[in-house]
C-alpha cells in the first residue's frame, strides 16, 4: 500500500488516526490473535465432551430440545421398556439399579361404611416390571381400578441432580438431556440424594452416579430412545420441541390430554409429560 | 453381619415394607456419612468452647483452654477421612477444590475446610503457643526439640510487645473463629437441609440444629477429656471448671433441644403430605435411635441433670457433680451420635415416593463397614493423645493464664 502524502496524513489523523487508537487496535489485535489459540483449544474441549456423551462428530445440541410424553391409558405393564434398557445402557442386572421402571398401582374400592372415593393404594414393581408384572394378588371384586406408571428420568428443566453436583461431572445438555459424565464423577451420591423420583443410582462396576440418558447415543443420531422404540402400545413419546410440527404424535397427545408432570410442587419442571396421571401416583 | 455373611453366598435383597423406588432400596450413604457431621461437629463445638475463654473471657475455663483447641484440631484432622473413604473414586478428590461447581453446596466443603483449619485453628493455635514453643526449643532436645524449633517457624522474639501482639491476634483470630466454626458446621446441616427431594432432610432448620447439637456436643467432649486427662495425670479435678463447663452445656443444650422440639412442633403443626411417612418412620425404623437413644437418653435424662444442677448444686458435693457431669456428658455425646444416624440413615430408610420404607444392612468389614467407622472415630482420639502428650506437657512452663497476666502487667 502506497504511503499517504504527509497533508493526507494530516487529515487522516483529523478524523481519529492517533498513536493511541493504532496502539490499542494492535494490542487488539495481539489480545485476540494469543486469546485464539485457548478459545481454539475450549471450542474443541467442549466437542470432546460431546463426543464423549455419545453424539456424533457434528451433532449440533443447540438445534433439538427433546422430551418425553407418557400416555398412562396405553402402558400395558409389559416391561419391555425396561428391559430394552437394561440391554441397551448396561444397567446393571441386579433389580435394584434401574434407569427405566415400571410401577402398578392397584387402587382398592373403599370398605363398607368407609366413607371415601376410594380405598387403599397398593403399588408395586417387581424387578422393576422387566418381564411383565405376576398376577395380583387382590382379588379382582376388591380392585376400584388399576393402572401402570412408567419411571425414567423427569429431564428437569431445573433439576436438583445438576445442581448439587459438587464437581460439575452431571450437566444438562443444550437439548434438555441431563447426563453424568463417568469420567469425572466422583462418586459421592450427593445428586443420587438430591433427585426427587429416585431415577438415579450408584453403578457398582463404574462406582459412579448413572441415569437415564435419554438414550443419547441414539437421539443424536437420529434414533428414539430404546424404551420408545420397543414400547408396543405406544405408551411412551419422544419428540423434539424445536423440530415439532402440527402432526408429530407428542403434540397430538398435548391437545387432546390433560398433562401432568410428577411432584410439581418441588419447581423442578420436568420435561417428561404424563397424560392421564392419577393424584395416587408420586 | 448374617446380612453380611449370607451375602458371600447368595444376594439378599434388603427386606421393603409397602413400596420404594427400585433404585432406593439399598442405603447410598452409611456409616461414615453418620460419623464424618459427628466429628465436625465435634471440632466446632470444642472450638466454641474455646472460645467461651478467648472471646468471652469465662475465667473458670482457663484449665481447660488448650485442651479444646488440640480437641478441635485432632478432630478436624481426621473430619474429611470419612468423605474421603465413602467416595466412589476417592483419587479424584481434589476435583471438588479444583473445579468446583458453585451451585452445589458439598463444593464448598473444601474451601470451608481449608478456611477452618489453615486461617483459624492452626493460627490461633501457633498464636497462643509461639511463646511455649521458642521456650521448648531452647529446653528439649532430641526429636521433638527439632519439632518445636520448627513449629517457631524461626520466630524467637518473646518480647513483651511481641506477646502483646500474640494475644490481640489469638482474639481476633478467636473473633473470626466463631463464625468459621459456625459456617463449618452450619455448612455440614446445610448439605442436608438443600436437598428439598427428602421431606426428612430439606428444612430450614437444619444448619442451625446441627450448629447447636455440635455445640453441645464438642462442649461434652471437652468434659470427657478434661476429666480423662487429670485422672490419668492423677491431678485433681478442677470443680470450678467443671460447673462453668456444666452451665453452658446446659444452656447449649437447652437451646438444642428447643430447636428440634420446635422442627417436630412445625411438622406435625402443618402435617404436610410426608408427616404420616414421616411419623411412621419415628414410632417404627427409628424408634431405638430417635426415641429412646436421642430424645430420652440424649437430650431429657442430661437436661434434668444438668438442670437440676444448677439449681441444687450447693447441695451436691463435688465428688457426685463430677460423675453427674461425666455421665451427661457421654449421654450427650452418644444423643448427638444418635441425631448424626437418625438424620442420615433416618432419611434414607423411607422412600422418597412416601409409601414405603426399606432396611439398612450394615457392613462389617467393606469400606463403608462398621469397623472403618469405628476406626475412624477412635483415630482423632489417638492424635488427641499424641497432641496432648506433644504440647500439653504435665508441668506446662507457660500457661494461657501466665501469658495473660504477663501481658497484662506488661499493659
Amino acid at each position: 500500500m502506497p504511503c499517504a502524502p504527509p497533508t493526507q496524513r494530516g487529515t487522516m489523523i483529523g478524523k481519529g488516526y492517533t498513536r493511541r487508537k493504532s496502539l490499542v487496535a494492535l494490542a487488539g489485535a495481539a489480545a485476540g490473535f494469543l486469546v485464539m489459540a485457548p478459545a481454539r483449544k475450549a471450542r474443541a474441549a467442549v466437542q470432546k465432551l460431546f463426543t464423549s456423551t455419545g453424539a456424533p462428530k457434528g451433532y449440533d445440541p443447540t438445534q433439538h430440545k427433546w422430551l418425553m410424553a407418557i400416555n398412562i391409558e396405553r402402558c400395558i405393564g409389559c416391561g419391555l421398556c425396561v428391559e430394552a434398557c437394561k440391554k441397551e445402557n448396561h444397567v446393571p442386572p441386579q433389580p435394584t439399579y434401574f434407569r427405566t421402571w415400571i410401577e402398578r398401582y392397584i387402587i382398592k374400592k373403599p370398605r363398607p361404611g368407609q366413607a371415601a372415593v376410594q380405598g387403599e393404594t397398593v403399588v408395586d414393581s417387581p424387578n422393576g416390571g422387566a418381564g411383565g408384572f405376576p398376577p395380583c394378588e387382590i382379588p379382582r371384586e376388591e380392585i376400584l381400578k388399576a393402572f401402570y406408571v412408567p419411571k425414567l428420568c423427569n429431564l428437569c428443566e431445573h433439576s436438583p441432580c445438576t445442581q448439587s453436583c459438587p464437581v460439575g461431572a452431571t450437566f444438562d445438555t443444550p437439548d434438555g438431556a441431563v447426563l453424568v459424565d463417568p469420567k469425572y464423577c466422583i462418586g459421592c451420591g450427593f445428586c443420587i440424594q438430591a433427585c426427587p423420583y429416585g431415577c438415579r443410582y450408584f453403578n457398582p462396576y463404574t462406582r459412579t452416579a448413572d441415569k437415564c440418558s435419554l438414550c443419547y447415543h441414539r437421539i443424536t443420531r437420529g434414533l428414539r430412545p430404546a424404551c420408545v422404540e420397543v414400547c408396543p402400545a405406544e405408551a411412551r413419546l419422544f419428540g423434539d420441541l424445536k423440530n415439532m410440527g402440527p402432526d408429530d404424535p407428542i403434540a397430538k397427545l398435548v391437545r387432546t390430554n390433560k398433562l401432568h408432570t410428577l411432584k410439581p410442587h418441588l419447581g423442578t419442571e420436568p420435561r417428561v409429560l404424563y397424560a392421564g396421571l392419577d393424584k395416587e401416583v408420586r | 453381619m448374617d446380612a453380611e455373611l449370607t451375602n458371600l453366598v447368595y444376594y439378599v435383597p434388603p427386606h421393603v415394607d409397602g413400596y420404594v423406588y427400585p433404585n432406593e432400596q439399598n442405603l447410598l450413604w452409611s456409616t461414615l456419612i453418620v460419623v464424618y457431621p459427628y466429628i465436625t461437629g465435634l471440632v466446632a463445638g470444642a472450638f466454641i468452647m474455646a472460645s467461651l475463654v478467648r472471646v468471652f473471657k469465662v475465667k473458670a475455663l482457663e484449665p481447660v483452654y488448650r485442651l479444646s483447641m488440640l480437641t478441635s484440631l485432632a478432630f478436624l484432622l481426621c473430619a474429611p477421612l470419612p468423605l474421603l473413604f465413602h467416595l466412589g473414586h476417592p483419587e479424584r478428590c481434589l476435583q471438588i477444590m479444583m473445579t468446583p461447581h458453585l451451585s452445589s453446596p458439598m463444593a464448598m466443603f473444601g474451601f470451608v475446610y481449608a478456611w477452618y483449619m489453615m486461617a483459624v485453628l492452626l493460627l490461633e493455635l501457633w498464636f497462643d503457643y509461639r511463646r511455649d514453643f521458642v521456650a521448648w526449643s531452647a529446653n528439649v532436645r532430641g526429636l521433638r526439640g527439632i519439632l518445636y524449633r520448627i513449629l517457631t517457624l524461626g520466630v524467637h522474639d518473646v518480647s513483651e510487645q511481641a506477646l502483646r501482639l500474640d494475644d490481640r491476634m489469638g482474639k481476633i483470630i478467636s473473633l473470626v473463629g466463631i463464625p468459621s466454626a459456625f459456617l463449618l458446621h452450619g455448612y455440614v446441616g446445610f448439605i442436608f437441609g438443600s436437598i428439598k427431594a427428602n421431606p426428612w432432610w430439606g428444612n430450614v432448620l437444619m444448619p442451625i440444629i446441627f450448629i447447636f447439637s455440635a455445640i453441645v456436643s464438642g462442649i461434652s467432649l471437652c468434659v470427657l477429656m478434661y476429666l480423662l486427662l487429670n485422672w490419668a495425670r492423677r491431678q485433681a479435678q478442677d470443680i470450678n471448671c467443671l460447673d462453668a463447663m456444666g452451665k453452658f452445656l446446659f444452656y447449649a443444650l437447652v437451646v438444642d433441644a428447643s430447636l428440634e422440639a420446635l422442627d417436630w412442633i412445625h411438622r406435625l403443626y402443618a402435617a404436610e403430605e410426608s408427616i404420616h411417612i414421616l411419623k411412621s418412620l419415628a414410632a417404627g425404623r427409628l424408634f431405638y435411635t430417635l426415641l429412646v437413644g436421642q430424645v430420652c437418653l440424649g437430650t431429657a435424662v442430661p437436661l434434668v441433670i444438668l438442670g437440676g444442677l444448677q439449681l441444687f448444686s450447693r447441695h451436691v458435693v463435688p465428688q457426685v457433680r463430677q460423675h453427674l457431669y461425666t455421665l451427661s456428658a457421654a449421654l450427650i455425646l452418644f444423643g448427638v451420635l444418635a441425631m448424626r444416624w437418625n438424620v442420615v440413615i433416618g432419611g434414607q430408610l423411607f422412600s422418597k415416593s412416601l409409601r414405603g420404607f426399606t432396611t439398612y444392612k450394615m457392613e462389617l468389614a467393606g469400606h463403608e463397614g462398621w469397623l472403618m467407622s469405628i476406626a475412624l472415630l477412635v483415630l482423632p482420639f489417638i492424635i488427641l493423645g499424641v497432641l496432648v502428650k506433644l504440647f500439653l506437657p504435665q508441668k506446662s512452663p507457660v500457661t494461657r493464664t501466665e501469658t495473660g497476666a504477663a501481658v497484662s502487667q506488661a499493659a
